[in-house]
């Protein structure tokens, strides 16, 4: 990789300052070394400081860094900058408010996470050591635990963005299948009561938007057809 | 504006499971549909009339247009829950719907019955 100059254009929004949002042309010089996004970010900062964005981990754990990378959500840390089409178009994800710049305020996408009861319930007493599972049982949670809640997904999610406060959401159905197949959990019979609703659930209409986007692999689509599979089975 | 608690209303599996079940029932009809006019050919007014008055051919259109429109109806529904956000609105749409739909069956029985 050799030094070059990459062009931007980011969403800047300051609501104490802006009375609209616009869109800023700007270009920044890379060293050889700097290979993701949130590298170009860190340089970017740099020569202007007023730019805000979210970050901590910068290798895809956190979460922080999601935004809309040339039209499509994606975390800034892992998305490699020379793959994209220049000038690299930066907005906040869609369908949340505007903190600032592409900062958003996920109040919204947290309180339907927790609307599903994020934490295993089990009311026996524990064991002394850990509640075991059986390798078969441990497998299904694979491609499920594995969210880190970056609201890529949800806001890539026509449904969400129509009706946030009733739509889960795939991040948050995710989460909530993650708990359903879990065998170590006692409440999967409230859990489904708790989704079987025309919004909560069924809002989804299938159309894939959240596995195209997300950074980690998952599908969120796939655990929602699970979950309308065993409200089918307990129903008939 | 009323920071109600999240649950579920406990329905929707049997709207989302009907759904796909006339979907399967109007595939199935479209096919066998196909078929039989490919047998049959039918050239004059008079061969059509005949194929429908088939007692079989008769209850399986009307079986067909039933599944569409309740297939319509959900659909349709599921247009107003996700674009249409005043309840008044969306009730009287609600309504609107249902009753052309079930007015589009009358219309539909009347249609092969008199055939």
């Amino acid at each position: 990789m050799s030094k070059r100059t990459v062009q931007f254009s980011i969403y800047r929004y300051d609501p104490d300052k802006d009375d609209a949002p616009y869109m800023q042309e700007i270009s920044v010089d890379l060293e050889p070394t700097d290979r993701k996004l949130l590298d170009a970010l860190t340089k970017l900062k740099a020569k202007d400081d007023t730019i805000a964005y979210r970050r901590s981990c910068r290798e895809g754990i956190c979460g922080s860094d999601a935004m809309n990378i040339n039209g499509k959500n994606g975390l800034a840390c892992l998305t490699d900058i020379d793959e994209l089409k220049q000038p690299i178009v930066l907005r906040p994800l869609p369908g949340l408010p505007v903190i600032r710049d592409v900062i958003v305020d996920m109040t919204q996408f947290f309180k339907q996470y927790h609307s599903i009861k994020p934490y295993l319930i089990n009311n026996d007493p524990p064991p002394e050591r850990e509640r075991l599972q059986s390798p078969e049982d441990r497998e299904e949670l694979n491609g499920l635990y594995e969210c880190i809640l970056c609201a890529c997904c949800s806001t890539a999610c026509p449904s969400f963005w129509w009706n946030p406060d009733k739509f889960v959401g795939p991040a948050g159905l995710l989460a909530a299948y993650r708990f359903i197949a879990d065998t170590r959990d006692q409440a999967t019979n409230e859990r489904l009561d708790n989704l079987e609703d025309p919004y909560r659930l069924f809002r989804c209409h299938t159309i894939m938007n959240c596995v195209d986007v997300c950074p980690k692999g998952l599908n969120p689509t796939k655990a929602i057809g699970k979950i309308k599979d065993m409200m089918l089975r307990r129903a008939i | 504006m009323i920071n109600r608690t999240v649950v579920g209303a406990h329905y929707g599996l049997k709207d989302w499971i009907i759904q796909r079940a006339t979907a399967v029932i109007m595939a199935v009809y479209s096919t066998l549909m196909l078929a039989v006019l490919l047998i049959v050919r039918p050239g004059t007014f008079e061969a059509w009339q005949g194929l429908f008055a088939n007692g079989v051919i008769k209850f399986l259109t009307f079986l067909f247009f039933v599944s569409l429109f309740y297939h319509a109806w959900i659909g349709i529904r599921d247009i107003w829950m996700d674009y249409v956000k005043p309840t008044g609105l969306r009730l009287g749409l609600h309504v609107l719907t249902v009753t052309l739909l079930v007015g589009y069956t009358a219309w539909a029985a009347a249609i092969l019955w008199r055939l």
